[in-house]
């Protein structure tokens, strides 16, 4: 039913809907209204058998999820930021035993300095865990994601993470279409596990593997991920049947045909940039957005077919490879080779900074206007306030962000 | 667009006002969004909102920066922050006070507004009249409504209603009627004047 409510709680009742059952969480900070909404739902009953643990660490909430997943339930749990790196461990077992645990990361800054805020580095540095990565761009598709993660989990036996922008989505009031149970349900068949922990039937799941077969095991875990970009459109597809609205699938153009410049983005900042387009659009100048929803595995061949020869691209990116440059910008060069596409990075809006359009305008003008090819290795930030750097440098305080 | 900034302070309802106010623009099938400006809100410490209303959906993600109208729950803070900041020419100012713009020091900035665009209305004692406590937010709205006349006093009920129950939603309900009337007053009063 579509109703105004918070990104959060349309995220637990989605989630909800999707009969898990076990749910777990470390309900301390950092952490969304979601497992507190879960947890709502959960005490009423309406879930039972469901059950939903609390435990003491988010290294012990993806513990209780692999353990959970393994007996053949289907499972679900939240976190971000500190929380999701907490769980970095537990997050390569769960891959590596192909578990379909469904979580969702409501993206956030890492500390030091402490910062509460939304950027991407949470799920960016975990990117590499074997989970596939889905990016929501507003909080309808953060909702409905949840329930094709399900699915797409349970298909291919991999864990899913639906990243959603902390705050700016999870605190955002809007009116949002929470899938009927009906349809949820025809969408999303009961879970049926390939293999089951069992006390009747013991055995043993992630056993030792030497160096003669461990590189056909991750050979193998790219393979399946992969498949993930046949899957998920066939998905997006049959959502659209099943609840008669688009889903998200790999990626999103938006006017890009006919642009000479094309922003590359995950997660909101796309709506901003929507606007952006369409105000310098009327300007007179060509230029497009280009959302990636599926960031792993990464969609190479549906973005190579989005964008043409000639047209520059600016990858704005909401984390960044200290001492490197741009992680999207990395996959992006890599999935561009070959073509015509003159890539600069631009990193933005870290720790909660918004990313405006004024901001987006004067980037995107002078950007489309300048003949330069970018350098390769050049990395800029929007908004960079220079007068801050030399103090910093020179060891004096930050100014307090309170 | 019709963009919304809401000052106040933690333990004020700032966050709730500003979903009430989306609420209240869903009931009359139009689009809304509300979302805090994600400081680490502690109670006493000021607090920003922001809501914005359409007529077509919203993908605007960034902090409002240029309101159409601003909504002071707690005047201690005019001469703290800028909450005047990126006001519209043609926006709006109401201010939860007993006192008058002038007593603020606030009369230029009103003098600067189309006349009966910046308003004040008592609404802590409204709220603690109607509900028995002082939570200015639900009573704003009504002011609100009557201010700007973007929404009916009857969305802001239907709104207070689905997010309160029992004597809580009726003390708000009439908080927020008896601001409404209050502003209808005070600006019918500035027309005639």
């Amino acid at each position: 039913m579509r109703a105004q409510r918070e990104g959060s709680q349309a995220v637990a009742l989605t989630v909800a809907r999707c009969r898990p059952e076990v749910i777990c969480a470390y309900p301390i900070s950092p952490q969304t209204h979601i497992v507190e909404g879960l947890s709502a739902i959960v005490a009423t009953g309406e879930l039972a058998p469901c059950e939903f643990v609390n435990v003491e660490s988010e290294f012990a909430a993806l513990s209780v999820a692999i353990g959970a997943s393994a007996a053949g339930a289907r499972t679900y749990t939240a976190t971000a930021s500190q929380g999701l790196l907490f769980m970095a461990e537990a997050l390569w077992n769960a891959s590596g035993l192909g578990l379909p645990i469904v979580m969702t990361v409501a993206n956030r800054a890492i500390g030091a300095p402490i910062n509460i805020w939304n950027d991407h580095s949470d799920a960016m540095a975990l990117r590499d865990c074997g989970w596939i990565q889905l990016y929501a761009q507003d909080n309808q598709e953060a909702a409905d994601l949840h329930i094709l993660a399900f699915r797409l989990a349970e298909e291919l036996s991999v864990p899913v993470m639906v990243c959603v922008d902390g705050f700016v989505l999870t605190h955002a009031f809007e009116a949002i279409d929470v899938a009927e149970q009906e349809l949820v349900d025809r969408f999303l068949p009961p879970y049926r596990p390939r293999q089951v922990l069992d006390p009747q039937a013991p055995v043993t799941i992630g056993a030792m593997v030497g160096p003669e077969a461990f590189t056909e095991v991750r050979y193998l875990a790219d393979e399946t991920q992969r498949r993930a970009l046949t899957v998920i459109p066939r998905l997006a597809e049959e959502f659209t049947t099943v609840f008669g609205r688009r889903s998200a699938s790999l990626i999103s153009p938006y006017r890009t045909e006919d642009a000479d410049l094309v922003v590359v983005a995950l997660g909101s900042v796309l709506g901003t940039l929507a606007e952006t387009v369409d105000e310098l659009r009327a300007d007179g100048l060509r230029v497009g957005a280009l959302g990636i929803t599926t960031f792993r595995p990464f969609p190479t061949g549906a973005i190579r077919a989005a964008l043409h020869d000639g047209q520059r691209v600016i990858a704005l990116e909401r984390a960044f490879s200290i001492g490197s440059g741009g992680v999207v910008s990395a996959d992006l060069r890599a999935a561009l080779a070959g073509m015509d596409c003159p890539l600069s990075t631009v990193v933005a809006g870290l720790g909660g900074r918004p990313i405006t359009r004024p901001s987006l305008r004067r980037l995107i003008a002078e950007t489309a206007r300048s003949s330069d090819d970018p350098a390769p290795q050049q990395l800029t930030f929007l908004d960079l306030d220079r007068d801050q750097l030399p103090r910093a440098r020179g060891g004096g305080a930050w100014p307090s962000s309170a | 667009m019709f963009q919304i900034r809401i000052h106040g302070r933690g333990g004020q309802g700032v966050v709730t006002a500003a979903e009430l106010l989306s609420v209240a623009a869903f009931v009359e099938a139009r689009h809304a969004q509300a979302f805090p400006s994600f400081g680490s809100e502690r109670t006493g410490a000021p607090v920003v909102a922001f809501a914005r209303i359409d007529d077509r959906p919203i993908r605007l993600r960034e902090p409002v920066l240029e309101p159409d109208a601003v909504i002071v729950q707690d005047p201690t803070l005019l001469h703290q922050i800028d909450v005047l900041g990126g006001l519209r020419p043609r926006g709006y100012l109401l201010v939860n006070t007993g006192a008058t713009l002038d007593d603020l020091g606030l009369g230029a900035v009103a003098a600067h507004l189309p006349l009966g665009h910046a308003v004040t209305v008592p609404a802590t004692a409204l709220a603690r009249a109607h509900l028995g406590r002082p939570v200015p937010n639900a009573a704003l709205l009504g002011a609100f409504a009557a201010l700007t006349g973007l929404m009916s006093i009857d969305s802001v009920a239907a709104a207070i209603a689905a997010r309160f129950h029992g004597r809580l939603s009726d003390g708000n309900v009439a908080a927020a009627r008896a601001a409404y009337e209050h502003v209808k007053g005070v600006r019918s009063h500035a027309r005639a004047a």
